[in-house]
């Protein structure tokens, strides 16, 4: 009788099949560290190109001529005039388009569509938003090279990012928890407003800030409306010009001084220093509000 | 809610009545008004690509209005600056942009692929709840700093083992980009691999296969959609990368596939336009609504295709 499985080939090749499996589980894991090893190296690299350039003066100079005058101070006041336009524009708008699609927009084609119009925005490059602010704010509406111009342009960027976490923060909330309310006699509003939205904030804001720490770290799209980096001023409105960190970073990083490389790494210290602070933030939101339900 | 007055004698329960109506017609109004509200942000996204749309069609136009749109898809110099002879062929930077993308996909593709199936198959949950966020912190690095690590980093490094490498080169920034690109392939393969059923990997365990054999022959297999559509992504990703070409790629247009000279990319060429100073209303000005249009078509193609993919060739468990 001819048997079905031949043992012995089985067990021969079990062995290989074995150090096979060891070997690519081995370089599976050396993949999976390379990207750790490349994080370690740009920090250590990037920390060690700061030192010593990176003081209080750095923090209190206006851009210079000269390297050791060199600061930071008007890019970073800039980011955080950037957020303030930034920040509660893309937050109403991103919030109230999650509401609407989540809770109000009936299943047709054209809620389909709006879903659709926002994943497909979300995959147009950040350059293309320049050009768009460059057209419509900057030049259309006269808006000039403003904190106004790149914070409209800046929140339309982050938009998308904000409708999906905002949508996926709203969609977690359990049903049960608007039945309840619809219960209790409250509108729809009413149950919105009181009851589903505070059981998404958490998941709101941690997504949001999230999105807003990638319009601090966003060059590409103010590099063409045109923000300067060389500027020795604190805008007083929304309507002067400025300049942010990625914008004057770029600079120094183009200049043909050596000095200037690490001016550069100085900066870079500081806007990941800035970034970090509003990843720790989010995190922090996430794991002491996050109800899970 | 009424509250019911007993000390006033008047009140009566049609006056209760008459109370709640007042209330309620308040209430009724903000109840028909929000939605119409909400559905005014949600239409800002719309308008918003109906904005890029129009900018980009318009300026496009007037561009070849001046420029033969025969001649920006055939011929292969892209020479803007030249006021007597100039030449506006796409081709350069689209090759440049091609070359730059392809490098990074050669980063990429492997080595995300590999951590997805590391992550998804390999490790322990606790492992994976550690190397997970520190993968998203890669990809939340802006920009700028890749640039800055590619010019100068990578680029002296490499120039160490290929002494001819220019300052400005395509192999560097290439793989820098495709460095920022792993954890965003990681992380969606990874996502598509851990939706198939663990029944399917324990028939194929069960059968007497090793791990290596249950990712590879059962579980790829079972998510290629969802893998080929993160790839698919991922190069639209590093087709719109902007800054770090920009910064470690050089600005010389050249239709070569030299990955050691100095290229420009669709992108640095709208950088270096407008960081220079090239006057509103010029054909230069013009270009780069032309080019960024070209990179409009490709990103929005490539995500098109991605969704197409997923949905199309989907295995549904």
């Amino acid at each position: 009788m001819k048997k079905l499985i031949d043992q012995e080939k089985v067990i021969k090749n079990m062995a290989g099949r074995l150090v096979k499996n060891n070997f690519f589980k081995f370089l599976f894991f050396l993949a999976t560290v390379f990207g750790l090893i490349v994080l370690v190296v740009l920090l250590y690299r990037i920390f060690t190109q700061a030192i010593g350039w990176l003081d209080i003066d750095f923090l209190q100079n206006f851009a210079s001529r000269r390297p050791e005058e060199a600061g930071i101070k008007a890019a970073l006041i800039g980011s955080l005039w950037l957020m303030v336009i930034v920040a509660p524009l893309s937050l109403i708008l991103g919030v109230g388009t999650a509401i609407y699609l989540e809770e109000y927009a009936k299943k047709n084609r054209f809620t389909d569509f709006i879903q659709t119009n926002i994943s497909n925005l979300a995959g147009v490059p950040s350059i293309v938003f320049g050009l768009l602010g460059l057209t419509v704010f900057v030049r259309g509406m006269e808006l000039g090279r403003s904190v106004m111009a790149a914070g409209l342009t800046m929140s339309l960027l982050v938009l998308p990012v904000i409708v999906v976490a905002a949508q996926e923060a709203i969609r977690a909330v359990p049903n049960q928890l608007r039945e309840a309310s619809y219960g209790m006699g409250a509108t729809k509003w009413q149950t919105i407003y009181r009851v589903v939205l505070p059981a998404a904030i958490p998941g709101i804001l941690t997504g949001s800030i999230l999105a807003l720490s990638r319009a601090i770290g966003e060059t590409a799209p103010l590099v063409v409306i045109g923000i300067p980096t060389f500027i020795a001023y604190l805008p007083k409105s929304i309507f002067d010009t400025f300049t942010v960190m990625p914008m004057q970073i770029y600079n120094w990083t183009g200049r043909p001084q050596e000095e200037f490389q690490h001016v550069a790494a100085a900066g870079i210290v500081v806007l990941l220093f800035v970034l970090i602070l509003m990843n720790s933030i989010a995190v922090f939101i996430r794991n002491k509000f996050q109800k899970r339900f | 809610m009424a509250v019911i007055k007993q000390d006033s004698p008047t009140y009566s329960v049609r006056e209760m009545i008459k109370e709640k109506k007042a209330k309620q017609s308040g209430l009724m109004f903000v109840e028909k008004l929000m939605p119409k509200l909400l559905l005014l942000t949600a239409v800002i996204s719309v308008l918003t690509t109906l904005g890029i749309l129009f900018t980009l069609l318009f300026e496009t136009f007037t561009f070849f209005s001046r420029v033969s749109i025969i001649e920006f898809l055939t011929a292969k110099e892209w020479l803007p600056w030249n006021e007597e002879n100039g030449s506006f062929g796409v081709a350069p930077l689209v090759t440049g942009t091609l070359l730059t993308t392809g490098i990074a996909m050669v980063v990429a593709i492997p080595i995300g692929l590999a951590s997805a199936i590391y992550l998804s198959e390999y490790a322990s949950d606790k492992t994976r709840r550690i190397i997970k966020p520190i993968l998203e912190v890669l990809a939340g690095i802006p920009t700028i700093v890749y640039g800055f690590f590619a010019l100068t980093f990578v680029t002296p490094l490499l120039k160490q083992i290929i002494p001819d490498l220019g300052i400005f080169n395509a192999l560097s920034p290439g793989i820098v980009m495709g460095i920022m690109i792993i954890p965003m392939v990681a992380s969606l393969s990874e996502d598509a691999m851990s939706s198939v059923p663990n029944a399917i990997r324990e028939g194929a365990l069960g059968l007497g296969s090793t791990k290596l054999e249950v990712a590879l022959k059962v579980v790829l297999p079972a998510s290629a959609s969802g893998i080929i559509a993160s790839f698919v992504l991922a190069i639209s990703r590093a087709v719109g990368e902007t800054m770090i070409v920009a910064v470690a790629g050089g600005s010389s247009p050249v239709l070569s596939f030299d990955v050691t000279q100095s290229i420009q990319t669709m992108t640095a060429y709208i950088v270096q336009v407008t960081t220079g100073d090239a006057g509103y209303g010029t054909t230069i000005y013009y270009s780069i609504y032309a080019v960024g249009m070209t990179l409009f078509v490709f990103t929005l193609a490539m995500n098109l295709l991605a969704q197409y993919i997923s949905r199309r060739f989907r295995e549904e468990y």
